[in-house]
């Protein structure tokens, strides 16, 4: 039951976005981290504001 | 024996469903119960989805799960991102699910519940998630790109401007359509147009904690938003009882109207993160936790539904939209059926977190059938109400009288039972001075699930409820304003770019507000006219919102049918051209009557001759004289955009036909587009986390 829980917390904190941080640094740490030049990580803030005005450029809502 | 079981219960879903269509197909007694309705729907879902879809995407498409999607290929964290399969059916899911299925249902109940059902029925499975999922299938098997793009790519430029330009006008249509169903809810409501304005700076409260307060805290900004939403709803109620506070809250409908036009305008300059995209999580949560609640308020309830199967409106003199059964009923539910936008979130959005090709089938058609079901309930939601009820509340005030007395006579005449007092008391009961006349099909909804949710958790808060129904309804028609506004904005820059590098720059103010006040008027012209015509606007915007979304679900299909025949799957071609062929069949219809029928009530040309006519014999009565010329010009301007809509329509399907018999005849057509295969590294149990 508690696992049931925490696993649909879980998707509703990925559904909503709440993650969508975290998610970045893992991919982050998996992809960029290999180079030594790499850009180091955006900042919580930095992030949020690039992830929502990207995600707010197509056509997302409809009828 | 595994085998025999599962064999044995489809066929036992096979024969629920065809007992439950039949019943609520061959039931001409009082009532039918809802269950018969919600059973039809889920069985003939499950068998669509099992079987239909399942050989489409096996046969058809030939989905490969070894395949890399854009999202693995193109991965970089931000837009392209392989997601969970159930994430990415949320996004989509919200994505397509606006206002539409709930308003298309309502205004077709006229024609009684049966036509209306079956059409969502058949036309989701047969036509809508098909569209669905090819459309998500052929996008990303092209990284993600747009309906437009793609129309360029396998048809030719023709193809893509007509995808273009239909996308915007329908923007433009669709956003005035909505906002008169607001403003017919918010029209001498105090209470709705307090609980309505309190969103806008609740959204802007949790706009600024997600920025800068808490950034990126998504759900705690919008747990506290949805609390403040509902405090409104309550506080609306307050406001309604003060004597000063009242009257600064209500207006007629102009000054509403006037008032959403300004509000467009702000959202569509003020930046994404101050008011859009806070109010789009808002009303995302309002949307998905109101739709559960009435699908359990309807499955505990089992209410009976009290309008007819058909009734007399099918020969085409319904008092909400005139016109026969056929082509109108497919023209008005739009949404819930098969709907062309959701061929533009199918292609760009949603391909681009897509992680396996294997889930377009549960994604692409398993959310247009969530959708459709959205669409059944709220045909249940509508037609629980007693008949002369629904017609009280949707006729518009010029077919019936403004008296309350004149309409219920005339609703009396049709044959449905309704009395002034019993008006007045459900009026009172949901805490309005009157309902009648409120066209548009948000009031009449709202009076529908406020009456569900009244008698599954209490019958005493009727009117917190109907005006929570109100909010809900209003906030995500609000979000599809905004968002409309916004692309609408973005596509004209990209149009004026070509002319003029600056002019294209999304962020160059002097451009933002140039066309920002284009799209902008371009609504508010619909809208206004909406507005002083007497008939409510809605008969005639409607219709027109319907065939432009029509016109781009062909559209769409156009390209899917093209690029299956392209691909040497001619014998498949029926699967995307069947619904292809009934679409272009009842938007060409409804489009032949719109503007050649001789009914006032139907053909625009009609309707601007009788009343310059009237308007000339000085038989017009004075309130009607003053705005009798831009009615007049107006029927003018809707039966030529109606013609351009046909014409767009027609020459895509010509291109795609010519296209087709190039590639049958051997000649050189347009290559597919298609990216090359390439192996996907994400193993069977990737991280689903």
């Amino acid at each position: 039951m508690l696992r049931m829980l925490k696993k649909l917390w879980c998707y509703v904190r990925h559904v909503s976005g709440d993650d969508a941080y975290e998610q970045y640094l893992k991919h982050h740490a998996e992809f960029h981290q290999a180079t030594v030049d790499a850009p180091p990580a955006l900042s919580r803030k930095e992030f949020f504001k690039l992830w929502q005005d990207s995600k707010w450029k197509g056509i997302n809502r409809c009828c | 024996m595994n085998k025999n079981i599962k064999t044995m219960l489809w066929v036992a879903v096979a024969l629920l469903g065809a007992f439950a269509v039949a019943g609520i197909a061959l039931n001409r007694g009082e009532s039918i119960n809802a269950l018969w309705l919600i059973t039809a729907a889920v069985c003939v879902y499950a068998i669509a989805y099992r079987f239909y879809a399942a050989w489409i995407a096996a046969k058809v498409l030939v989905i490969d799960e070894t395949r890399a999607t854009p999202a693995e290929r193109l991965d970089n964290g931000r837009d392209f991102v392989p997601t969970n399969k159930w994430v990415v059916f949320g996004h989509h899911f919200a994505a397509i699910a606006g206002p539409g299925p709930l308003i298309g249902p309502t205004l077709a109940a006229q024609f009684g519940y049966l036509p209306g059902t079956l059409w969502i029925l058949i036309g989701a499975v047969l036509g809508g998630a098909v569209q669905d999922m090819v459309t998500l299938f052929f996008s990303t098997r092209r990284n993600g790109r747009s309906l437009g793009q793609m129309a360029r790519d396998e048809i030719g430029v023709v193809g893509g401007s007509a995808a273009l330009i239909g996308t915007f006008l329908i923007m433009i249509i669709l956003i005035a359509v909505l906002g008169l169903v607001v403003v017919n809810a918010m029209k001498h409501s105090p209470w709705a147009t307090s609980t309505v304005a309190a969103t806008i700076p609740i959204a802007m409260l949790v706009g600024v904690y997600m920025r800068n307060i808490r950034p990126g805290r998504v759900l705690e900004a919008s747990i506290i938003g949805v609390v403040l939403l509902l405090l409104s709803v309550g506080l609306g109620g307050w406001v309604d009882h003060h004597e000063t506070l009242r009257s600064l809250f209500d207006h007629d409908g102009l000054p509403l109207a006037y008032g959403i036009i300004l509000y467009g305008f702000a959202a569509a300059v003020l930046p994404v993160w101050l008011l859009l995209a806070p109010r789009d999580y808002l009303s995302t949560f309002m949307k998905l936790g109101t739709i559960m609640l009435l699908a359990i308020a309807i499955v505990i309830l089992r209410p009976d539904m009290h309008m007819p199967a058909v009734t007399q409106f099918v020969d085409g003199t319904g008092p909400i939209f005139g016109g026969k059964l056929f082509p109108f009923v497919f023209i008005t539910i739009a949404c819930g059926a098969i709907s062309g936008f959701h061929a533009l979130i199918a292609s760009g959005t949603t391909p681009k977190l897509l992680g396996n090709e294997r889930d377009i089938r549960m994604i692409g058609y398993g959310g247009m059938l969530l959708e459709s079901f959205v669409a059944i309930m709220a045909m249940i939601a509508a037609t629980v109400l007693e008949p002369g009820v629904f017609f009280a509340i949707n006729s518009p005030a010029g077919v019936v009288g403004k008296e309350a007395v004149d309409a219920i006579a005339k609703i009396n005449s049709w044959g449905f039972a309704v009395t002034v007092e019993q008006m007045q008391q459900l009026a009172s009961d949901m805490g309005e001075s009157t309902l009648f006349s409120r066209t548009g099909g948000a009031p009449s909804l709202a009076v529908g699930m406020a009456s569900i949710f009244g008698s599954a958790f209490g019958k005493e808060l009727l009117a917190l409820w109907y005006h929570f129904a109100i909010m809900f309804e209003a906030i995500f028609i609000l979000t599809t304003l905004d968002a409309g506004t916004r692309v609408g904005r973005f596509m004209l820059q990209d149009l004026l770019g070509n002319f003029n590098k600056k002019l294209g720059e999304t962020s160059y103010t002097p451009s933002v507000i140039l066309t920002s006040s284009i799209v902008v008027a371009g609504w508010g012209y619909f809208l206004y006219i909406g507005v002083i015509d007497p008939n409510g606007g809605v008969n005639i915007l409607w219709p027109l919102f319907g065939i432009a979304n029509q016109m781009l679900a062909a559209i769409a299909l156009c390209v899917a049918t093209g690029i299956l025949v392209k691909s040497g799957k001619l014998k498949y071609a029926w699967v995307t051209g069947m619904p292809l062929i009934w679409l272009v069949t009842i938007t060409t219809s409804a489009a032949y009557e719109k503007i050649f029928s001789a009914d006032v009530r139907v053909g625009f040309f009609a309707a601007a001759n009788d009343m310059a006519a009237k308007l000339s014999a000085g038989t017009l009565p004075t309130d009607k004289v003053a705005v009798a010329p831009q009615l007049i010009f107006n029927q003018h301007l809707d039966a030529y955009l109606t013609m351009f809509f046909v014409v767009v329509l027609w020459v895509v399907i010509l291109d795609m036909v010519r296209l087709c018999l190039r590639y049958l005849g051997g000649k050189p057509v347009l290559k597919l587009s298609e990216v090359p295969h390439e192996p996907s590294r994400l193993v069977e149990n990737w991280v689903r986390d």
